[in-house]
């Protein structure tokens, strides 16, 4: 008896795992940042936790803009309202901190490491979805049987 | 999250033959749009007047909703799920998982921003305050759950609801994202029971 050849998912570079890593680096700054507040604390480990998110985040921008072969009609629909929603949320929470008196270096750090928030979400979303979908030259969204 | 156990439900078992037809669905339901709308005015205002009782409100609903719905669908509802056929879960999902995705974003967003202000109110954000030490550990454990749930879970719940729109959804491939999930649960369902112990005891001292 023999089984039918089961297509293969396509490779991506880690555009998801790197999205992912710079989500958590910002939510480790976060949770550094709130827990210390409204103390006078050193913010240098939240600046390099942000500085490698940063870094971390552009790589994955830059591996996806590499890709030729890709759905980005469905990724532009699915990351644009991710986009809104999570706009939403980062400015639900920097609301709190700039109405309950964060101001300065702190507020700068915070609103930066929600914009990594805000941004890598979307991207995360957008590339989980649209790597499995159909595209010219991977009609059905696989990379084919082996 | 509350999508665990559900998006199990459309798991199909190897060589199930061809898949199910699935029914026309919104993955995010228009009609609900404005629902969350009016839910985050009045998370807004709550945070704005500073009200105690308003703060309580949306902490306790938006927390007691959030933890009930991920311990009732994870250990309840996704068990009995798990019995269904493949049309019947497949149908379940495609009716289910829309209304998680504009749920439960709203359930998180309304507990932590509520309960941000809520601490800061009581003083709890406080070093010197008996329950700081608490809420550091709630944000840790906030922290994990926040990136299960956005890092894991949501992208294979929007990958399956998508896969599902498609003429010939992917079985195997709803079956290996699926899996993402059925590891996950326990972590997010243990999660859940840290915060219980963590918010009741901050509550009573």
């Amino acid at each position: 008896m023999t089984t039918a050849p089961v297509p293969q998912e396509r490779r991506f570079p880690p555009i998801d795992k790197l999205a992912d890593l710079a989500m958590v680096l910002v939510i480790i700054g976060g949770i550094y940042m709130a827990a210390n507040l409204p103390g006078n604390i050193s913010l240098v480990p939240a600046w390099v936790l942000l500085i490698l998110a940063v870094i971390v985040l552009a790589v994955g921008v830059v591996l996806l803009a590499r890709l030729d072969d890709f759905a980005w009609g469905t990724f532009r629909l699915v990351a644009g309202w991710a986009l809104v929603a999570y706009i939403v949320i980062a400015g639900m929470i920097g609301y709190a901190f700039v109405y309950d008196g964060t101001r300065g270096e702190a507020l700068g750090l915070l609103i930066a490491m929600l914009t990594v928030f805000a941004v890598a979400v979307p991207l995360l979303l957008g590339f989980s979805v649209a790597r499995f979908q159909p595209t010219a030259k991977h009609p059905d969204g696989t990379a084919g049987t082996p | 999250m509350a999508q665990d156990a559900a998006a199990v439900a459309v798991t199909p078992e190897p060589h199930a033959g061809p898949p199910p037809a699935v029914r026309d669905f919104q993955i995010v339901p228009l009609k609900g749009i404005p629902i969350v709308a009016v839910v985050i005015a009045g998370l807004i205002a709550a945070i704005w007047s500073n009200n105690l009782w308003a703060l309580i409100f949306f902490h306790v609903v938006g927390g007691g909703l959030w933890t009930a719905i991920d311990l009732f669908v994870g250990l309840i509802v996704g068990p009995i799920i798990g019995g269904m056929s493949i049309p019947a879960r497949t149908e379940f999902t495609t009716r289910f998982m829309p209304k998680m995705v504009l749920l439960m974003p709203t359930l998180v967003t309304m507990t932590l921003a509520s309960g941000w202000q809520l601490a800061r109110h009581e003083g709890n954000l406080d070093p010197s305050s008996p329950n700081h030490a608490w809420l550091v550990a709630s944000f840790i454990i906030v922290g994990i759950m926040a990136t299960i749930a956005i890092g894991l879970l949501e992208p294979a719940n929007l990958a399956v609801l998508f896969e599902l729109k498609k003429p010939k959804p992917n079985g195997l491939r709803i079956a290996r994202l699926m899996r993402v999930f059925i590891y996950t649960a326990g972590i997010t369902g243990l999660m859940q029971v840290a915060t219980l112990i963590i918010m009741t005891r901050v509550a009573s001292q």
